[in-house]
């Protein structure tokens, strides 16, 4: 390793590195604006120039590798003089208005003027001015600020996926700008105003609304997808007025989703439920906590002393630990087993046969050095726009991605083989991809009794079987010179295969799949705490219902922990029916919502900025937070309000002063991550459902549907984010199929059509998307407009509106 | 849309790089389409890049970063004048004036008939003939003066 010497420190840096990572690494400052630790080099703002010895001219230290015995000096004379002139340069264009510029306070500018920039300017020649470009909702632009250290571009280029933005024109009349008038649309767009060291690119929902030094940062965590990102939010008085990402190379790196950065948006929105609520004879009456619990409570216990398995518990899987925990403990201490977090699942088989909590099978980190990676059912950027970074990394170093899906939409990456088929058929192409892997020499001496007889009937088919054949030898590594003897594997389920009515065929062969590859195996969860509701055992008891049975066969009573029912459920239909026919819901809710109508009592709880307490993200990982604000109104942690409930009821055991007594418990004073490490695990007690897995099923010739959530749709807290409902993202609701398909059924692109699923039919308009496979149509859930459908995924009937001869 | 010519013209392009690297094509694509336009429009623009399966933007940085590719439709002949250091010693101002007086445009300007163009160019490497202008591009005339700036003119119908 060589050894340099920075301002006369010595330090031995790793062969290949640059000045600035070696200075970086000793805590020797060197102005930088175009620098990013995590984006290519660019060098272009030559901000950093040092000093080398036996060099004639300032180098560059982001671009300039170390070799042994070289001696950097960064606050030379010469070094200030060279820094000093680029500091000229940068302000010659830079407009001075730094009290009206929302950066003012956080401007990388700013700071680096205040040492190196001329208490005066030379330059008396007339300013250049760039106009502003609208790039979208989230982001606002003051373009004439622009210093084109283009790390915007890099960064939508090299972590979004998509080069959106891009440096047009040249000298001095080269700006920044998006192709000609479209926005930045990733999911991943908040970060570039992180990145932006001037005030070129700021937050349009947090514009001119608070100074850098008026907000207290208290950290948090976010309560989205299951990546977890620690988030730091920035509270003036008692509001959120904004979230910045929390670096940990673990899990976020330094970057947060859209999602996770304006979500906050929803916290203060005017749909807050800000004070308990009774419905008296079908008309909400405001009410004290006090009445409003005793009537819960009473309604409950009318209910449970007749029998407790009238009542069914729903947990949103964005709760936290200690609330799902509580709601749990509440339930068993009523007598009823009838709990359930996973409300957008429709699968069961599985349940009673898993032998630990269903993790993602390996950590968050190890996907970027993974090699080859097969991805189930999940439509990536959509459901874990973060982590698919992750992915996109490992691709770019070289991994082949795989795709079985029944959605074609692009994940930005090359995909190196993929089977787009419809929902039904995913089963039978994973056999098919299974079968394909059995015959290789490698595995097929070591296939069990159960494995061979399963494969023995698949049935080869000529359609999908060829990029079967391809994903089976990417995964086998013969197709590349992979490290056979310690395999880089993954198969990966994502939150379709998990919303999928045969979740639980897909599960076990994707786990046999793995098995036989050497592959880790797990599921990406779904929400911000789906490890952790299944750790803690929100779960129902054997023999009890789950999610899906509670609402088929209608409880007479429910506990709804921040949910609403027919968006947050697999079934709408279902959901909303069993709760107009309920006696009694009672419902923990945030939020006002049309979703609750059919409540009885509304107890206002707080969101995760208001309330401490713990998730467990898809890798395990606990993470443990404190509210950032006070409670709005009347509202109350929801943890607080279980108790309450749990002594009004004179459930034994509900005497907690802290969300942290209860997550004691929940770990049994162990060390959580320990405790953890013991209990994840994807392995199945026993094969039986993949041994009687349906595999040569014929395609049936009926529509399916498939009802994918939409990224800004996911939950309560971000389906009331305005400033994400206004982006690209908030797709327009329609009936979308294939051109193919449109013209076979008679279709118009844009013709009104009647969509059925049961008893419930919606009207939407008909359009052409070429990512769906034939035989399907893709409708969004989780929507109140499409709430009287049914199942996510399952057939559907659909006819052309006919238009009546006046 | 590209024109069938087009594609044609750019696969060849395409054929000097790699399969996986159709971006190097860009500069040479853009030429092409210009060729047959005249100038570049937004749409050409993007019909290159998808052509070439690279982003929009990535194209445009190209297109706007050269002098010799139009943005703007241009009169049927442009005439670009060196006026860099080899060519200003041997007067390529002079030419330049005469230029415009002759057309009644600056330069950056069209003729009103639509037929001339007027523009100032950046050195064109081919100093031992200076002063020179380019026809459209492609067609030099070397070693000029204001006599043979008029029959030049008078040459472009």
């Amino acid at each position: 390793m060589p050894t340099i010497e920075i301002d006369d420190k010595v330090i031995e840096v790793k062969a290949g590195s640059t000045i600035i990572e070696a200075a970086d690494s000793m805590g020797i400052p060197i102005p930088r604006f175009c620098y990013h630790k995590k984006l290519s080099v660019a060098a272009n703002c030559r901000m950093c120039l040092v000093q080398v010895e036996k060099m004639g001219k300032p180098l560059p230290a982001c671009a300039t590798p170390v070799t042994d015995g070289m001696k950097v000096f960064t606050r030379s004379q010469f070094a200030v003089k060279a820094q000093k002139s680029v500091m000229e340069f940068l302000l010659i264009n830079h407009p001075l208005d730094c009290p009206i510029c929302d950066q003012g306070g956080e401007c990388e500018l700013q700071d680096i003027a205040v040492g190196y920039g001329a208490s005066g300017s030379r330059y008396t020649e007339e300013k250049r001015v760039v106009l502003n470009k609208n790039i979208g909702p989230l982001i606002s632009t003051d373009m004439t600020r622009c210093i084109q250290c283009t790390r915007c571009v890099r960064f939508l280029k090299e972590v979004g996926g998509m080069m959106e933005l891009g440096m047009v024109g040249r000298g001095e009349h080269a700006e920044i700008t998006a192709y000609v008038d479209k926005s930045v649309d990733s999911e991943l767009s908040g970060n570039i105003i992180d990145l932006c060291p001037v005030g070129a690119l700021t937050s349009k929902p947090f514009r001119y609304s608070a100074r850098t030094w008026e907000l207290i940062r208290r950290h948090s965590i976010a309560p989205h997808d299951g990546l977890g990102s620690p988030i730091e939010m920035h509270v003036k008085g008692n509001t959120v007025m904004r979230v910045l990402p929390r670096e940990d190379e673990a899990i976020n790196e330094c970057w947060i989703s859209d999602r996770d950065r304006y979500s906050y948006e929803a916290l203060n929105s005017a749909d807050r439920l800000t004070t308990p609520m009774i419905k008296d004879n079908g008309v909400w009456v405001e009410t004290d906590w006090q009445s409003a619990l005793e009537f819960a409570a009473t309604r409950l216990n009318d209910i449970a002393r007749n029998n407790p398995q009238d009542i069914g518990v729903l947990v949103s899987p964005n709760s936290t630990m200690e609330e799902a925990y509580l709601a749990k403990k509440l339930a068993q201490g009523l007598g009823c087993g009838n709990v359930d977090h996973r409300l957008r699942q429709s699968d069961f088989r599985l349940d009673s046969k898993h032998i630990g909590t269903v993790w993602m099978g390996c950590n968050i980190s190890d996907v970027q050095s993974m090699e080859r990676v097969l991805v189930i059912g999940s439509n990536l950027r959509n459901e874990h726009p973060l982590l698919t970074h992750r992915l996109r990394k490992a691709v770019k170093a070289g991994a082949e991605l795989s795709l079985l899906n029944p959605i074609d939409d692009d994940p930005l990456m090359p995909v190196a083989h993929k089977t787009i088929c419809a929902p039904d058929a995913m089963v039978n192409a994973l056999a098919q991809i299974l079968k394909a892997m059995s015959v290789m020499p490698r595995y097929a001496g070591h296939l069990s009794p159960a494995v061979s007889n399963l494969i023995d009937k698949v049935k080869v088919q000529s359609g999908p079987q060829s990029s079967a054949q391809a994903i089976a030898e990417s995964l086998s590594g013969s197709s590349a010179s992979v490290d056979l003897v310690a395999p880089r594997a993954a198969v990966l389920l994502g939150n379709i295969a998990v919303h999928h009515p045969r979740y639980a065929e897909i599960y076990s062969l994707g786990e046999a799949i793995a098995e036989l590859c050497g592959a880790s195996f797990g599921v990406l969860s779904e929400a911000a705490n789906s490890v952790g509701a299944d750790f803690a055992q929100v779960l129902p008891n054997a023999d009890a219902m789950n999610a899906r049975t509670m609402l088929e066969s209608p409880r007479k009573g429910y506990l709804l922990v921040n949910v609403e029912p027919e968006l947050d459920c697999h079934n709408a239909h279902l959901a909303a029916k069993a709760m107009a026919e309920a006696e009694c819901v009672v419902a923990l809710t945030v939020f006002k919502s049309e979703a609750l109508r059919d409540a009885d009592v509304l107890l206002p709880i707080a969101p995760f900025s208001e309330t401490s307490g713990t998730f467990m993200n898809m890798e395990g990982r606990v993470q443990t937070f404190s509210a950032a604000v006070k409670p709005l109104g009347e509202c109350r942690p929801a943890w607080k309000v279980l108790r309450v409930l749990g002594n009004v009821l004179n459930i034994p055991g509900f005497d907690f002063d802290s969300s942290e007594q209860v997550s004691r418990e929940i770990f049994g004073g162990e060390d959580p991550s320990q405790l953890a490490s013991n209990r994840l695990n994807n392995h199945l007690y026993d094969s039986g459902v993949r041994d009687a897995a349906r595999v040569n099923d014929e395609t049936p010739n009926i529509l399916q549907r498939i009802g994918e959530i939409s990224l800004y749709q996911a939950d309560a807290l971000v389906r009331r984010a305005a400033p994400l409902q206004k982006t690209k993202y908030a797709v327009p609701l329609a009936a979308y199929m294939h051109h193919a398909q449109l013209a076979q059924l008679g279709f118009q692109a844009g013709g009104a059509v009647t969509v059925s699923q049961g008893n419930g039919s919606v009207s939407l308009m008909a359009q052409i998307d070429d990512h769906v496979p034939i035989g399907c149509i893709r409708i969004a859930a989780a929507l109140k407009e499409t709430a009287a459908l049914g199942d996510m995924f399952g057939p559907l009937e659909i006819k052309a509106v006919e238009i009546k001869a006046a | 849309m590209l024109s069938a010519e087009s594609i044609a013209k750019i696969d060849r392009e395409l054929a000097k790089y790699p399969a996986n690297q159709r971006r190097s094509a860009v500069m040479s694509s853009l030429a092409i389409v210009q060729d047959e336009h005249g100038w570049l429009s937004k749409e050409s623009i993007s019909d290159v890049a998808a052509y070439l399966g690279i982003p929009d933007i990535a194209v445009l940085e190209v297109a706007s970063f050269y002098n010799m590719y139009e943005l703007k439709p241009t009169g049927k002949y442009k005439l670009t004048v060196c006026t860099n250091i080899s060519c200003m010693l041997r007067d390529a101002h002079g030419i330049v004036e005469h230029l415009e007086h002759r057309l009644g445009i600056h330069c950056g300007e069209t003729t009103a008939d639509g037929k001339f163009t007027l523009k100032e160019g950046e050195c064109m490497g081919a100093c031992g003939s200076a002063p020179l202008l380019l026809v459209n591009n492609k067609d030099m005339r070397e070693f000029l003066t204001n006599e043979k700036v008029d029959e030049m003119l008078e040459g472009l119908k």
